[in-house]
């Protein structure tokens, strides 16, 4: 194994938060390096607009997607099952390449709400001890939306987000999510221009009652150029959002915002093609030392680093830390131990409406083109007697109207045939689909480890994966449909059809690539495995990146609040462990 | 690089005879360096990025190829044993020292116009880059042209040696872009039309846009629509020149290789002043019959709109208009208007790429549609865009585009 020149700082996996950390840090003067374990990627060689939008390329035979015939994971519903290696991906389509998986998003871009940061203390405080249901987990995460504030914005501001302020400064703004935290500016952009199906939806909320606004969206209302000079262009509303990159420059993700001017740095280098296999530290386990990364032609280097900071998607990074043996692994029956701790995931269902004339082009979509009402989310209404904690929004987001993937149909439409064949051409232009959001919160059960029977292609143990919905979800994603399902009938179709969120949890069906927890932040070492920096607890120079740090998963998309606890983390690394790299919090 | 232009800055600002004149003092060489990146010389000198100034690319001409030189101070192989004087008679005369002629795709034909005081920094500052032993092929040009002392009549005939007087009553900035783009920046190489020689034509046919690498580049005169950059303001040009695009346009093809290795760098004096001495080029419409636009129900424009509307609209705006500094307009472009349509069709067929600089680090593309268009859409596209939007020019047919393609 050769070893290669130290770098200042080495980041693993080069997708959002890669490029996050990249940017903040070469800020500095600092020799930083990305590996990535994909290819170069990007929107003007890559993802031409003449050819972005195949669906056959891209959803169907995973373009953009990891390669399971070297890494995958294994998944069970409980401990008391055998998990079974997911040899084709289903449930989430998690990324590869440059750029990542925020590459195929489809750009809904939120901010939790303030109490979903203190989900234990302030469930506590207002409803007492009971309202936690047995063997729930739930935690706070020892940082608060006031202080990520200044760093949602920033967010906001490279993205160029599109939408409308429902609370500036505390006061309450017509027109957007009165539930907000406080803004401390309007987003960047205006709302996008609305199509039929989501009027139709907000026409019936406002109608029940609700307050109605339009989605965060981060693909572009108008032209943008963001702080770093990086522009972005309309959207042109093909519908080619998740599952596919962008050909007009229209979404923010890390190639459309900040790898252009990233690239432009000299202090900053991007090795493709370097598959990360484990954390290298001291003999005294007191400091991360470097990476051991293999290239494509398999050849193994070790690649020594003042700083690693763990940028892969969360299954990796738990990976990456339990193959490097950093922190105590998570064991569920006695409790102990926090790395593959609380994993959580998201609780989907909703409803279709059909109608006989109405039409709606669903064609003219976008990803994050919609009408949300936010009175069933998080904390936002009354849950005395409701047996849950948590919620979620509740949307029409007109996100597409792709020829293979969407054919919506009514109840007891024959599967395929000539039946199925009338009922698609009927109803393709005649469907609106709402959605319910819904939370996650952690639980005892569900967590990742070491699977104790297959490898991956490096010889490696692949992660372990046991999840199921437990009670809290299946309560409170109950209540969510049953709104939803009321707003359908009031949307004035011929029909509706509700889709309850499926119980057990089936990893093969598409749900959301909304995977989070496994390393979560906290308040102590002893209930987590980095504190409010994203910092490790037990190597100080190891710093891990993304949803892996969600103590559970509140009932927005995870985007907005991944990005802004990065650039927090990487103010507090640029302000002050720069100057003194030791723990930022001491324990 | 900041640093390094601020001293160039400071040291282009000074009249000549102010700086000391020793050859290797740091100013000297770094304002080489920047006279080096003005005379575009990377472009054909420079292949490798690890090998600056090693030549050795093979330049296509209608005559053969020529393989540029290796300008490094290698000994054997590179300018090592050159003097200053070698140096300077291969860039006035085009003469190497052991007596050869150089061909003029070696564009001596502007370098005469350098001064010594120039011509010295430049040799100075290639006198410090790392010397690179590697011999470049000798030209592949058939008989007789082979024998280079035949380029001894071409020069009779096309090659007046000697610097430019400055005109009396124009600016000094003007003078000072004539010394620039006639000379070093050698402009009108690719954007003059030629002789059958593989000479420039000069007088009022110069400038009014020649066919380089298979691209038209267009037309730099005073004329508009397809005539010119008449209706370019100086601050669109600047804009171009130091950041590969404006509110109409981007570099693309063999320009956005000369943004990125050139005219970036230009200072801000010296983008003033070449801004000043192109805008000042003067159009003379002689033969210029100004085209009649199409008229909208032409087959063949009905045609190409539904093609714009299904492949283009998208980022070129239903309207033409594009997207200010993303998307090129199509309304009003002198490229999509260029009495030859080489370059708008070469567009449509492969592509093209801008180049990123710190104002637009995105490098839009506009993707290819070879794969995707016949020739008969392609001419109704091209034709269509050349005559809406209230654009007007020739149309373009089938067997143009089967040409290009």
């Amino acid at each position: 194994m050769k070893t290669l020149p130290e770098r200042d700082v080495v980041i693993v996996g080069f997708g959002w938060t890669g490029a996050i950390v990249a940017e903040q840090l070469t800020l500095e003067g600092l020799d930083v390096l990305a590996l990535e374990r994909g290819v170069w990627a990007d929107t003007s060689t890559d993802y031409a607009v003449n050819n972005a939008q195949d669906e056959v390329r891209y959803r169907y035979r995973d373009e953009l997607f990891e390669d399971l015939s070297r890494e995958t994971l294994t998944f069970r519903n409980t401990t008391d099952q055998s998990a079974l290696p997911m040899r084709m991906l289903g449930s989430f389509l998690p990324g590869t390449n440059v750029g990542g998986s925020i590459t195929h998003w489809n750009g809904q871009a939120w901010r939790f709400l303030p109490s979903d940061f203190q989900a234990r203390s302030h469930n506590l405080e207002r409803y007492g001890e009971g309202i936690f249901g047995e063997n729930m987990t739930v935690q706070d995460w020892g940082v608060t939306y006031d202080e990520l504030e200044p760093h949602y914005d920033t967010f906001d501001k490279i993205c160029g987000i599109s939408g409308k302020a429902g609370n500036l400064n505390g006061e309450i703004q017509e027109g957007g999510n009165p539930f907000e935290g406080a803004r401390s500016s309007e987003y960047p952009n205006p709302p996008m221009e609305m199509v039929a199906a989501p009027l139709k939806f907000a026409a019936a909320a406002r109608e029940l009652g609700y307050k109605p606004f339009p989605g965060p969206s981060a693909n572009m209302s108008q032209a943008y150029t963001n702080p770093l000079g990086v522009q972005l262009a309309p959207c042109s509303y093909c519908g080619f959002c998740e599952k596919y990159a962008c050909g007009n420059y229209s979404k923010a993700t890390a190639l459309t915002t900040i790898v252009p001017a990233l690239m432009r740095r000299d202090n900053f280098t991007l090795r493709t093609g370097a598959m990360v296999l484990r954390v290298e530290k001291d003999a005294q386990n007191t400091r991360a030392t470097g990476v051991t990364y293999i290239d494509s032609e398999g050849q193994e280097y070790f690649q020594p680093a003042q700083m690693v900071v763990l940028c892969t998607y969360i299954t990796h990074n738990v990976n990456l830390l339990l193959q490097s043996q950093i922190g105590e692994p998570y064991d569920p029956s006695t409790g102990r131990g926090n790395v593959g701790r609380n994993y959580a995931y998201q609780a989907m269902s909703g409803a279709d409406v059909f109608y006989d004339d109405f039409a709606v082009n669903p064609y003219i979509g976008a990803g994050a083109l919609g009408q949300v009402i936010d009175e069933f989310n998080g904390d936002n209404f009354d849950h005395t007697g409701l047996g849950f904690i948590g919620g979620g929004y509740i949307a029409q987001w007109q996100t597409n109207g792709r020829p293979i993937e969407h054919h919506p149909v009514p109840e007891g439409t024959p599967k395929f045939g000539a039946g199925w064949k009338k009922a698609v051409r009927e109803n393709y232009n005649h469907t609106i689909g709402v959605g319910a959001h819904g939370a996650v919160m952690s639980h005892r059960g569900n967590y990742l480890d070491l699977d104790p029977t297959y490898k991956d292609a490096y010889g490696r143990p692949l992660m372990r994966l046991t999840f199921d919905y437990k009670p809290n979800e299946i309560a409170m994603s109950a209540h969510l449909t049953e709104k939803v399902a009321g707003i359908a009938r009031a949307m004035g179709g011929r029909e509706v059809k509700v889709s309850e969120m499926k119980v057990p949890y089936d990893i093969a069906p598409y749900q959301t690539t909304h995977n989070t927890g496994g390393h979560i932040m906290g308040e102590t070492p002893t209930d987590s495995v980095t504190n409010k920096y994203n910092q490790s607890w037990d190597l100080p120079n190891l710093f891990l990146m993304g949803a892996g740090n969600f103590p559970q998963n509140p009932g927005y998309n995870p985007t907005g609040t991944v990005a802004a606890l990065a650039y927090h983390s990487m103010q507090a690394v640029r302000e002050r462990y720069l100057r003194d790299p030791g723990p930022l919090v001491q324990a | 690089m900041k640093t390094h232009l601020s001293a160039l800055c400071l040291a282009t600002a000074l009249p000549a005879a102010a700086v000391a004149q020793d050859a290797n003092t740091w100013s000297t060489i770094e304002r080489g360096l920047y006279l080096t990146r003005i005379g575009d010389c990377a472009a054909c000198h420079t292949v490798e990025e690890d090998a600056p100034y090693a030549g050795g690319l093979g330049l296509p001409t209608p005559f053969g190829t020529i393989y540029a030189a290796n300008l490094t101070p290698d000994e054997d192989t590179g300018l090592g044993d050159w003097t200053a004087d070698d140096f300077h008679t291969a860039m006035s005369r085009g003469i190497r020292p052991d007596g050869t002629r150089l061909y003029p795709a070696f564009p001596y034909t502007h370098f005469t116009y350098v001064t010594r005081d120039d011509t010295d920094a430049i040799y100075a500052y290639l006198q410090t880059v790392d010397p690179v032993r590697d011999r470049v092929p000798e030209a592949d040009i058939p008989w007789p042209l082979s024998v280079r002392t035949a380029m001894r009549g071409w020069n009779m005939l096309f090659f007046e040696e000697g610097e430019l007087a400055p005109v009396a009553d124009k600016s000094d900035t003007w003078n000072r872009g004539r010394y620039l783009v006639e000379g070093l920046a050698h402009c009108s190489a690719c954007h003059s039309p030629r002789n059958i020689a593989g000479a420039e034509k000069d007088g009022a046919q110069s400038y009014t846009g020649g066919v380089i690498e298979g691209w038209f580049a267009p037309s730099l005169r005073d004329g508009t629509g397809g005539e010119g950059l008449g209706d370019w303001s100086e601050e669109e040009l600047a804009d171009f020149l130091r950041h590969g695009r404006n509110g109409r346009t981007a570099a693309f093809g063999p320009m956005a290789e000369v943004v990125d290795l050139s005219t970036r760098w230009l200072t801000d004096d010296d983008l003033e002043a070449v801004v000043t001495y192109v805008k000042d080029l003067p159009f003379d419409a002689v033969d210029a019959e100004a085209p009649e636009a199409l008229a909208a129900d032409d087959p063949t424009m009905t045609q190409g709109e539904d093609i714009y509307a299904t492949q283009c609209a998208a980022c070129h705006g239903i309207e033409g208009d594009g997207i200010e500094n993303q998307f090129g307009a199509i309304a009003g472009s002198s490229l999509v208007q260029s009495s030859n349509p080489r370059t708008v069709v070469r567009m449509v067929l492969e592509g093209a790429r801008s180049v990123p600089t710190d104002a637009y680090p995105t490098p839009h593309a506009m993707p290819a549609f070879d794969w995707k268009l016949t020739d008969e859409d392609v001419a109704a596209v091209t034709t269509y865009v050349r005559n809406a939007f209230g654009n007007a020019a020739s149309p373009v047919d089938a067997d143009t585009v089967a040409d290009i393609r």
